[in-house]
């Protein structure tokens, strides 16, 4: 038996450190990881954790990212509770067998330290690999800071495991800035952890001899289709699963999460809706800018992004009259994806507030306050000509001549 | 808020002396961000750490930082790097070196209007006498304890045990006579 850890009311944990004592105390049985930077320490920290004697599940070292997750399939197909972590090129690897552990519908929790895609290789933060998982199936929850990479693993197991859902769930963080940052972290203790994740209840599970199943069977255009549309309709009725676990969460932790978090828009002119670390470094700039310069600045951060939350983005944007959507992913020829998410869930509002697209921050360019400041003053401008004034999408941080695309066409 | 930054080169533990002075402040009640700028993480080269200290809990994630303390323990990055970097009026330097203060300043034009705040001490020496290696963090502590007066020297010691506790008590000991002498050293 797993000899448990004495945590304190306050530890000084990074990210990584955070990921790795919530999979200890979820008692998971199998990790089967390959490392990769910024990702690495939570593998680390949790063989460190086995190798002292505090797991009793099985660690599996693998040859690549292919065969971590491959394990991971076949070790939550046989029935067991399984997580890892990976970032970026690893990630990528990956790719294939995350499409085969949402299709089998194996709750597996993937944490991934968010990490720019080469080349040129970087190893850096921004969010190429979380925007890569967007359509595979998994649901896919946005933590901002360590506090929350905690948190939303110990939610994750909850919402990936409930019969209803029976999903893949990765858990994201901004690889350094969040994944290497120290931040004051309050724990729940082993005990409490382990009674909110519950005991695991695999469902048509390989190893149950007495009732057996077929796992990852060929389906042609018979059945694919049908398969493919129940589990996007699995996806998209994890909505109020997750506001249920994360109800439930709140009681034991005292912290409340919602699928969008939404920071003084109530009244907002203006709001910037962004992922990761950058949407608390929004809220300081919105914060900074009504003190001192009377802009109604709010901020929206969507904490789930798969499935997305184009109900409650909507219902947080509907209000205001200009929008900056910040996307940390080189959009590859498109406009970002908050932006067209963004813009789709608004377009179906009366108002139709203004949006625009703001790239920033790729392979780990820093974001200033003073930055986010500028953007708010932007959307404020065209708030107040009732018209996009700038480009439609620009490039902001970067050295150089001034990037940006796409005019907005006035009414005729 | 206080803003620190650490000027060190990978190996000699700014991260885990950033990360050993936030676990301290977080138990007096304070919030506290800990990171690094990694280069390419090589041993040797030169990196630089930062410590956030407030009151409320720090939802700054910018690099970018106006330092109330610039804390250089590398003796030669205090003529390489650009130590006096996004610095405030404010601003305090301590430094490990193995030459006086009047020395040290006379050597780096950028220090010389900011002699008044700057304090110095052999890291390095104080750490091969104490510890045995050349690990000049723990002593770093000390300095900056003394000089921000952000902690009695005892409630410090007595923290930074606790912090230390999964290490062998030798080792915990020569810390402690570490960041003792340096406290008592740095002028």
């Amino acid at each position: 038996m797993a000899e448990k850890i004495d945590l304190q009311e306050i530890e000084v944990w990074d990210g990584n450190y955070a990921a790795a004592q919530a999979m200890r105390q979820a008692q998971i049985d199998v990790v089967a990881a390959y490392p990769i930077t910024p990702s690495t320490p939570i593998v680390e920290g949790y063989a460190s954790f086995m190798a002292d004697g505090y797991i009793d599940g099985e660690f599996v070292m693998v040859e690549s990212e292919h065969a971590a997750m491959s394990g991971c399939v076949g070790a939550a197909a046989a029935g067991g509770r399984v997580a890892t972590a990976t970032s970026s090129q690893g990630f990528a690897l990956m790719v294939e067998v995350l499409y085969q552990a949402s299709g089998m519908r194996l709750p597996i929790v993937l944490n991934v330290a968010n990490r720019a895609l080469a080349a040129p290789l970087n190893v850096r933060g921004d969010h190429s690999d979380m925007y890569l998982g967007r359509d595979s199936g998994w649901v896919q929850i946005d933590a901002f800071n360590a506090q929350e990479v905690y948190d939303m693993n110990l939610c994750a197991f909850r919402v990936g495991e409930h019969h209803d859902i029976r999903l893949p769930v990765m858990v994201h963080q901004d690889g350094f800035v969040t994944s290497h940052t120290a931040q004051n972290v309050c724990p729940l203790s082993d005990d409490n952890a382990y009674k909110f994740i519950g005991e695991y209840k695999p469902m048509d599970e390989l190893l149950d001899f007495s009732r057996p199943v077929t796992h990852g069977a060929q389906t042609e255009e018979d059945w694919h289709y049908e398969h493919k549309a129940r589990q996007h309709k699995a996806l998209m009725d994890a909505r109020p699963v997750i506001e249920s676990v994360f109800a439930e969460f709140e009681k034991v932790s005292g912290r409340k999460y919602k699928r969008v978090e939404s920071y003084m828009v109530e009244d907002a002119e203006v709001i910037i809706v962004a992922l990761g670390s950058t949407v608390e470094s929004a809220r300081l700039a919105a914060q900074q800018l009504r003190d001192e310069e009377g802009i109604k600045a709010g901020v929206v951060g969507p904490r789930v992004i798969r499935p997305f939350p184009f109900d409650a983005i909507r219902d947080a944007l509907e209000n205001c009259k200009a929008i900056g959507a910040m996307d940390r992913s080189c959009p590859g020829g498109a406009l970002g994806m908050l932006f067209n998410e963004v813009s789709a869930a608004v377009y179906a509002t009366a108002k139709r507030p203004l949006v625009t697209n703001y790239i920033y921050g790729l392979g780990g360019r820093d974001l200033a306050i003073v930055d986010i400041k500028a953007i708010f003053r932007e959307l404020k401008a065209n708030a107040d000509a009732g018209k996009i004034t700038t480009q439609i999408q620009q490039f902001i941080g970067l050295r150089g001549p001034k990037l940006g695309f796409f005019e907005t066409r006035e009414g005729k | 808020m206080v803003e620190i930054r650490w000027h060190s080169r990978a190996g000699q533990g700014a991260v885990t002396g950033a990360k050993g002075l936030g676990d301290v402040v977080s138990t007096t009640g304070k919030q506290v961000q800990a990171f690094a700028l990694y280069g390419s993480a090589k041993r040797g080269a030169a990196m630089q750490a930062y410590n956030r200290i407030d009151d409320e809990q720090i939802i700054n994630h910018e690099k970018f930082m106006l330092p109330d303390f610039v804390l250089v323990i590398d003796p030669a990055l205090a003529f390489t790097d650009n130590i006096t970097d996004n610095d405030k009026p404010t601003t305090k330097y301590i430094v490990t070196t193995h030459l006086s203060k009047d020395e040290l300043v006379a050597q780096i034009p950028a220090l010389q209007d900011k002699a008044d705040r700057v304090f110095v001490l052999d890291c390095m020496q104080i750490s091969l006498d104490t510890i045995g290696r050349a690990v000049p963090n723990a002593p770093m502590l000390g300095a900056f304890v003394k000089i921000s007066g952000m902690f009695e020297l005892d409630y410090f010691l007595d923290r930074m045990k606790k912090v230390l506790s999964k290490f062998p008590q030798k080792i915990i000991d020569s810390n402690m006579q570490a960041i003792t002498r340096a406290y008592n050293e740095v002028k």
